[in-house]
This record gives structure tokens, sequence and C-alpha cells, in this order.
């Protein structure tokens, strides 16, 4: 048989890895038709919505819901004396810890929920909260928490024994009843050692500030309890769907199989939506209760004020070098501030999350970690906002000790990097703290960067602003941020990851139809990364149909195979090495079809794109489309019929992209206005699938840092009172804030993994939060500011140039 | 509560009458009363644009908007913009460039941009960032979806010139 179109054309029609294929989603989202959770509709509905509470640390006495229940609309309203006799006025939350689902004795957060109204409609609700009446007594606040690991006010009554001691936590040992765990890794004695005997040591303390991921989309679910079937089915705003099922059943008791989780389109994630929620809880259980479907959805203010703040890492370290800048030793401490409630979502055995990436891409042969978390009386939590486990605060630290030793050896900050990259050739490089990168090419895309953007250029025009300032002829100065990265992503492997003890590795599983088309089902869930897009196109190049005749589902637990989910930047590392090994299954089965079809030995055929041929004898050859059908209706001896797989992948070590950035900055020294003029990123993911959605996540990721490093911030005054509830007080980029960006990449594959993919998604914003941080830093650098902590906002920025004396 | 209004609205060309409490929001008669859940919730506080709509030639946050403000109103949603057979500009261009993520901001932005056009239809990347910046999008960065909106005006231009 003659082909009548060329190979390049094939490769073409498959829409394969590599190409920018546009996005199957679009349709429905462009044309108003997404299916959000608030688009879930169900006959009866009604709708749940929480009393807060006002203060941030208080007893309470009393809690009256008469009024409440006589509210016209209200259905019912729970309180934790409603929930204990089902023992869930208190869940576990992914970190080991656990929360009051509502208000047990009393509350530790301002925002903390309290009771929750069963209404009709969302006024009604409204209408029913105004009308519950609790009785609170204040008690002492404490939101700083280094005051919380000397106060004698204990925020949980779990954390102590009858006698007042502190009892063991979750992950070890407490020291002071509002201490949460203390987390080590490396060695403390030899660092200690070193810094004590370096030439240079270079010292800082800085503040990683608490903020939060704010989808566009709030948290919220739909529990809908069908009990004639004893079926309960829960949507919601859910990053991992399947850990959800298993947490709700381990909890209500209710059969894992008898329960359904939905993730219908997610508006965005970044962390928000990995974690368990009280709404979630209550929603279930009034369903339950009342016997018809509950929605739950939070308001912006719920959002920002309680589920999932980020960050909030007090970070002290040490860098010690040679003269000549060669780093021989880091050390860091940290004092973590979870809140009331230790709610983050790292994996059980790192509490702390993979902070130990924190040596960076640096080749520092001693380096010590120890973390505390500590409670306090804000809201809980501590979740990866775009990022895998707490690597920002890691990259933040890292690059930003750079520049402070930098400063210290009167030294250029691009030159100290380089001499102090981890070379090509260590790789796979084993950490001091214990990681073992697995490959990278740091001085290549190190030096493309200063390259394209013209370094010494920029940095000759910096010094000449500089001169200028100095005599009066500009009030402007020039900050060159820097930044190189190296992040870990794509958790597992099992055997170190696991959260409340379940793997995480992921799944997809695929069912070819006779007529050469397919459906395949991950464990995973897209927030908005495309993945319908760029999983089929792995599984077209793997098995050699077209990207668009595969139809990609996720989350729904009745028809997904078991998955951890997406987060952490684990969809492509982990789930997309399902996808390619289920691809390469489906190919095996097809090459001893497409042998007996051709009538050769299996060895005789190999796989071309989208067909098998004859060996040497390439006008021998039967399409995929072809073998598909035959799987189906033709009798095979020896085979049986169908062709659909399965596979569940447990990666063998993470994944590690990097990327080299660079932000070139004009600040207005009496407005404290920034200006960027220009920002160019290079990243190394690996294989690129679709360079159209890495440049999106990459423009999405930079915006995000830029959010982070210049504004945004969850900020609480010395009662505990949240003063950032509203998006008139979070800042969030738009358009108009937000440059043009310049990407760039290089591609290391990752050897380990099956189609060299690394991950992308969270790259930009762990690398962009300190390149923003640095070129506002670097601007005063010359007028002899060494660290200045974040949000860099104007006022901030005014103070600092004011505190430099250069207002006078 | 206190009585009921009666409403009328014209809703992406069709008649719409009920009765409302005069707390109503607008975005609220959209979503839960007439079904129509193009236009999304971010914020009810007038500060991401999700919920954009175009009311009498205007655009709108129909979250601080009670209905009965907008009683005797024409109001257009996405859905009144195009669908599977009439695809405005906006919407193809949007796929075109890669100018949405999650989609929740988009149904926002692209009624927003629509107007934006109709007033300035061949406007500069400056005027596109002002003219958008009341629409928060959380995912895209916004550069591609200046570029969606650039590449449906020039679309939208030449189109016009086609059929002059
Ligand atoms: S929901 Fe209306 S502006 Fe945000
Ligand atoms: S695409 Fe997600 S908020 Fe804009």
């Amino acid at each position: 048989m003659k082909d009548e179109i060329s190979r390049e054309e094939r490769v073409d029609n498959l829409k394969g890895m590599g190409c920018s294929r546009k996005r199957v989603e679009d349709a429905r989202f462009t044309q108003g038709k997404g299916n959000y959770v608030d688009d879930v509709k169900l006959d009866g509905m009604l709708f749940g919505d929480f009393v807060r509470s006002p203060y941030a640390h208080a007893n309470i006495k009393s809690i009256d819901t008469e009024a409440a229940l006589k509210v016209p609309g209200v259905v019912a309203v729970l309180t934790a004396a409603d929930l204990e006799p089902l023992g869930l006025h208190w869940m576990p939350t992914l970190a080991g810890d656990k929360q009051m689902v509502l208000a047990d004795g009393k509350v530790l957060y301002q925002g903390q929920e309290v009771a929750y109204v069963i209404a009709e409609d969302r006024y009604a609700a409204a209408d029913g909260i105004e009308a519950v009446e609790v009785e609170y007594e204040e008690l002492q606040v404490v939101v700083d928490p280094f005051e919380a690991l000397k106060s004698d006010v204990i925020l949980r009554p779990d954390t102590v024994d009858e006698n007042g001691k502190a009892v063991d936590g979750a992950h070890g040992p407490r020291n002071h009843p509002n201490h949460i765990f203390t987390w080590e890794a490396g060695d403390k004695d030899p660092t200690e050692e070193v810094i004590a005997n370096a030439e240079i040591v270079a010292e800082e303390e800085m503040y990683y500030h608490r903020t939060h991921p704010c989808p566009l989309e709030t948290c919220g679910c739909v529990a809908s309890m069908d009990k004639v079937n004893g079926k309960l089915t829960l949507w919601g705003t859910f990053q991992a769907p399947h850990a959800i099922r298993t947490i709700v059943s381990l909890i209500s008791g209710i059969e894992e199989h008898n329960i359904r989780v939905i993730s219908p389109d997610i508006g965005g994630g970044f962390g928000n939506k990995v974690g368990a929620y009280p709404g979630y809880v209550c929603s279930v259980v009034a369903s339950i209760v009342t016997g018809k479907p509950v929605k739950w959805i939070e308001d912006r203010m719920d959002n920002l004020m309680t589920t999932a703040f980020a960050r909030d890492y007090w970070m002290k370290g040490k860098i010690s070098a040679t003269p000549e800048g060669k780093i021989t030793g880091l050390h860091c401490h940290v004092t973590a501030d979870h809140g009331g409630f230790d709610a983050c979502a790292d994996p059980t055995k790192f509490p702390a999350g993979f902070m130990n990436i924190c040596t960076g891409s640096y080749d520092i042969p001693t380096a010590y970690l120890a973390v505390d978390g500590v409670y306090t009386n804000k809201a809980p939590g501590g979740v990866s906002y775009r990022c895998s486990f707490r690597v920002t605060e890691a990259v933040y630290f890292i690059e930003r000790m750079i520049e402070v030793l930098a400063i210290k050896l009167d030294m250029d900050a691009a030159e100290l990097r380089r001499i102090n990259f981890i070379k090509k050739e260590q790789f796979p490089y084993k950490a001091a703290l214990g990681w073992e990168y697995d490959s990278g090419d740091y001085h290549t895309a190190w030096d493309k960067a200063l390259k394209t953007v013209d370094y010494d250029g920029l940095r000759a025009e910096q010094a000449q602003r500089v001169e200028d300032f100095k005599a009066g002829k500009t009030r402007k100065l020039m900050g060159v941020g820097l930044s190189f990265f190296t992040e870990i992503v794509g958790a597992g492997p099992v055997k170190n990851c696991d959260i409340l003890g379940m793997g995480m590795f992921d799944s997809c599983e695929i069912r070819i139809h006779p007529t050469g088309s397919a459906i395949a089902r991950l464990g995973t869930i897209s927030q908005g990364q495309g993945h319908a897009t760029t999983f089929a196109q792995i599984l077209a190049t793997e098995i050699g149909l077209s990207a668009d005749s595969i139809t990609i589902e996720e989350g729904d637990t009745d028809t997904a195979p078991y998955g951890l989910g997406t987060y952490g930047s684990r969809s492509t590392p982990v789930a997309g090495a399902a996808a390619a090994m289920v691809g390469r299954k489906i190919r095996a089965k097809a090459q001893m079809i497409a042998a007996y079809l051709l009538e050769v030995h299996d060895d005789d055929v190999e796989f071309d794109v989208d067909r098998f041929v004859v060996k040497g004898a390439p006008e021998r050859f039967k399409t995929m489309k072809d073998i598909a059908f035959a799987a189906y209706n033709q009798a095979i001896p020896g085979i049986e019929p169908g062709l659909e797989a399965v596979s569940y992948y447990d990666p063998p070590n993470m994944t590690y992209p990097f990327g080299a950035y660079v932000c070139v900055m004009d600040i207005d020294v009496d407005t404290g206005v920034t200006d960027i003029r220009r920002f160019y990123a290079l990243d190394d993911c690996g294989t690129r699938i679709n360079p159209m959605v890495i440049e999106g996540q990459i423009h999405g990721g930079l915006t995000e840092a830029l959010a982070v490093a210049l504004g945004q911030e969850i900020a609480y005054d010395e009662m505990g009172n949240c003063k950032t509830g509203t998006l008139m007080d979070f800042f969030l980029p738009t358009a108009w804030e937000v440059p043009n960006y310049e990407t760039d990449y290089t591609v290391t594959p990752s050897p380990h993994h099956p189609i060299g993919a690394k991950g992308v998604g969270e790259s930009p914003h762990v690398g962009g939060v300190p390149c923003f941080s640095n070129a506002v830093q670097d601007a005063f650098r010359a007028f002899g500011l060494t660290h200045t902590n974040m949000p860099h906002d104007h006022w901030r920025i005014w103070k600092t140039a004011n505190e430099l004396g250069l207002h006078d | 509560m206190s009585d009921k209004m009666h409403i009328k609205l014209n809703v992406n060309g069709k008649n719409e009458e009920f009765l409302a409490e005069p707390r109503e929001l607008l975005i609220y008669t959209l979503r839960e009363r007439l079904n129509i859940t193009g236009p999304h919730i971010g914020c009810e506080t007038s500060h991401c644009g999700a919920c954009t709509v175009t009311i009498n030639g205007k655009s709108v946050k129909s979250c601080t908007m009670f209905v009965a403000q907008a009683d005797g109103a024409e109001v257009t949603t996405i859905e009144g913009i195009g669908g599977p057979d009439d695809l405005h500009p906006l919407q193809e261009a949007f796929k075109e460039h890669h100018g949405l993520q999650c989609g929740y901001c988009t149904p926002g932005m692209i009624t927003r941009a629509k107007k934006l056009l109709e007033e300035n239809p061949m406007p500069t990347e400056e005027e596109i960032r002002f003219g958008m910046a009341g629409n928060i999008c959380r995912c895209t960065g916004y550069q591609n979806i200046v570029k969606s909106i650039q590449a449906a005006a020039t679309e939208m231009a030449s189109a016009k010139e086609a059929a002059e």
C-alpha cells in the first residue's frame, strides 16, 4: 500500500508533543458554557453558609440558634454540638494535625467557622446568620510566632495534658504548647563549624510575608446524599478529588464505593483547593441531615480570611565563603507561622515541605536547616501557593542570601552565582540537604540569559544612573534583578512522599475505540493548565492516534483511576509519565496485532508515527486505526480482544526544572513607584509538550510572582483582625500593572522521566518572586541597602529610600 | 421581607418578567433565576469583573447592581455575544492566542472587550490595558489577553472593510 501523504504531514496530523496545539477547553469557556461548582444545580438544593467569629481568640460561652430557626427560609443550623456525636466536630488536616470543623468551645482566629446555617437560598442563609446569637469571652490574642513560643497563653486545648504539659505532636515532641514541630535537615555541627571558621560570612534575617493563592473562583462544593441508594455525591473545587474521597470515607464512615467525588471545571487553584475545609464536611452532614443537596460557596472575604494562606516564614540565614566567593556553608533557621491549625498539605515526612531545597542551584558542600512550626491566632494553612511544597520560600531564601553575600564580597551577583553553580557534569547531583538533582545545565542557561539582556550594558547603564542621581539629574534609580532557581516538583516517589498515608503516585487509563479514537482518564485535575489538550498530545505521540481523536477526562472518582491530584507541578511529571507508560502498553499490544495482520514476526515490525511498518519495507504497514479495528473485530490467536490499558506511575525521583530570570526596573525614589522595563525569563522544563501552554503558564506565574513581591499580603493587626479581607486591600495586579514578558528556554530532559518532561506551571512563580524583589533591592545597593522585606509596595519602597537618606 | 417588585428585563434578546425582592442583585437574577451562568462571581465588591455584563450599552459589574436598578434595561451577557454557530471574533481570538486558562474570568473579559472595541475599534496596547483594568485574571498574566483583543480588532476591521 502506498501512502498519499508525507511523513511530516503524518506527524503534523497527530498534533503530538512539541506542537502548540490550540486548547480544546476553550470553546466552552469562551462561550460561557464552563461548568464550575457554582453552576451545579440540583432539584431542591439548599444553601449553607457560616456564622464566623469576629474575634481572633475567644471562648464560646453559648450559641443560640432559636431566632435563626424562625427566619423564613432557614431549614437548620449546625453547631459543634451537633457534629460531636458523629465525631465530625474536628477533622484531620493533610499535614497530620487536626482542625475544628465548627468552633468547639473556643475560636482561634478571626473568621473561624462557628455555626453552619442551612437555608433555601443565599439570602435566607445570610438572614439566618444574622439571627444566630453567639456569646464570646475574649481571650488574649497571640499573633506573633516568637511571642507564641514564650507565651503563657495556650492556644490549643489539645496540645497539653491535664498538668498543662505539652504533649507530642504529629511530627515529634513539642517544646511549648504552641509549638507544632521542629524539622531538621543536613548536618548541624559540621555546618556551624565551617561557618565559625570561615573568612567571609554573610548573615541576614528575612520575613517572607503571609499571602494567599486567591484564585478567581473561591472554594465551594455541592453535597448530595441519595438516601435511597446510600450514595453520596460531592462536587467541589478539589485539586485532589480522590484524596478527598478517601478522607470523606475515613471520617464519615461511608464506604468509599458509595462516595463519588466530582471536580467540575475549576476556576484556578494555585494551592488554595488542595486541602479539606469545614465547608465540605458541614455540607455533607447537612445533606445527610436534610436529605437534600446542599451547596456551599465561600465569598471572597471568607476565602482570603480562612481558607489556605501561604508563606509566613521568618527565615534566618548564614552563608560562608572564601574571599574568592566560593560558598562553603549554609545555615538556615525558619520560624513557620501556621496559624490556629497546621493545615498545609505537605507530604507526611516533610512538615516544612521541600524547604531543604534551599541550597538552590549551587554546589554547597555543607548545610543545615531547621524549621520550627508555631501556632498563632491567625487563619490556618501554610499551603503551597503556585509552588511545590515550600519551594518558593527556599528559593527566595537562597537567592537573597546570594545577593547579601555578593554585597559582603563586593562582587557582582551574576558572577557569584556562576562560580558556585553545580556543574553540568556533576549531575545527578547529591545536595547537602539530601536531594538528588536529576539533570541541569545551569551555566549554559545563565550565559544565554545574561547575553540576551546585555547584562554588562545594563550594569553600565545602572552605574551611570547612580552618577546622575548623585548629581541631581534624575530621581529614578535602576535595579537589575537576578534569579537562578532550581525547583523540585513531581511528588512521589511513594517511598518518600505520601499525604496522610496516601502514596503520591498518579495514573492514566486509556480505552481505544474500534474506529481509532480514544478516551483517556487520569488521576489529576486541571484548574486551567489545559490537561485535556496536553495529555492528549503525549498520548498522540505515544500511540499514533491524533490528539483530536483522544478525549481526556479527569475529576470524576467513579470513572477516573486513583491519583493524588494536581498541585506541586506534579501533573506532567507524574500523570504525564503515566500517560506515556499507558501509551507504551497500548503500543506493545498493537505491535503484536500488527505483526499478525502483516504476517510477520513481532520483532519484524516497528512503530513509525501513526503505524507499525515491516522493518525494511515501509510500504507494508498497518495504521493504528487499522490495528484498533482489528483489536476488536478480528479473532487473533493468543490475543484477547479489545485495546485498553492502565498505568500507575510511581516516579523514581522528583524532577528539577530550573531557570534564569532577569528583571530591569526603574524606581521613583520620591513616590516609591516601580516601573518594570523588562522581564526576561528563561525556563528549562525538560522536554516541552506544548510551547503555547508553557508560555501561558510562565506569563501567569510571573504575574503572581509580581503580585507577591510588590504588594500582595495577608496582614493582621495586634488584635488578630485580618486587615486584607477584600480585593480592595489584597493586591491582585490588573492588566495595567503587568508588563510584557520575554520568554526563552533551554531543554535539559529529565533522565528518569519517560518523556523527559519536568513540569513548568510553578517555576515562574518560584523564580519570579526573588527576581522582582532582587530588582528592587539592587536599585538601592549602591546606597547601602543589604536587605529589606517584601512586599515592596510603593509605601515600603518610599520608606526604604527615606531611611537611606535619599529624600534629604 | 419587603414587598416584591415587578421587574422587566430584556436579556440577550429575550423578554423576562418576574417579581423580585428589592435586595436581589443582578448577578443573582442572571445566574440563579434565569440560569444564565456565563457571568461569574469572583468578589461581589466590584473589583474583579468576572460578573461583567452590558446594560444599555455600558459595561456593568452585575454583582453590585440591584436587579431593580436594571428594570426595563437591555442586558447582554457572554451567552448573547456568540455561540457555536456564530462565534464572535473575540471568542475566536481568545482561543487562537491562548487568552485564557481556567476560563473563569473569560466571559467577563470578552464581554468587556467587546464593549471596549465598540468604543475604540483599534485601541493601542496601552488603551487595551487601561480599558481592561476592571477585569482581573489570575491565570494568564494578561499578555495573551491583550494579544487576543488586538487580533480581534484587526480581524473585525478587515471584515468591516470587506463588507464596505
Ligand atoms: S464579582 Fe462582580 S466585580 Fe467581582
Ligand atoms: S483564565 Fe483563570 S482567571 Fe483568567
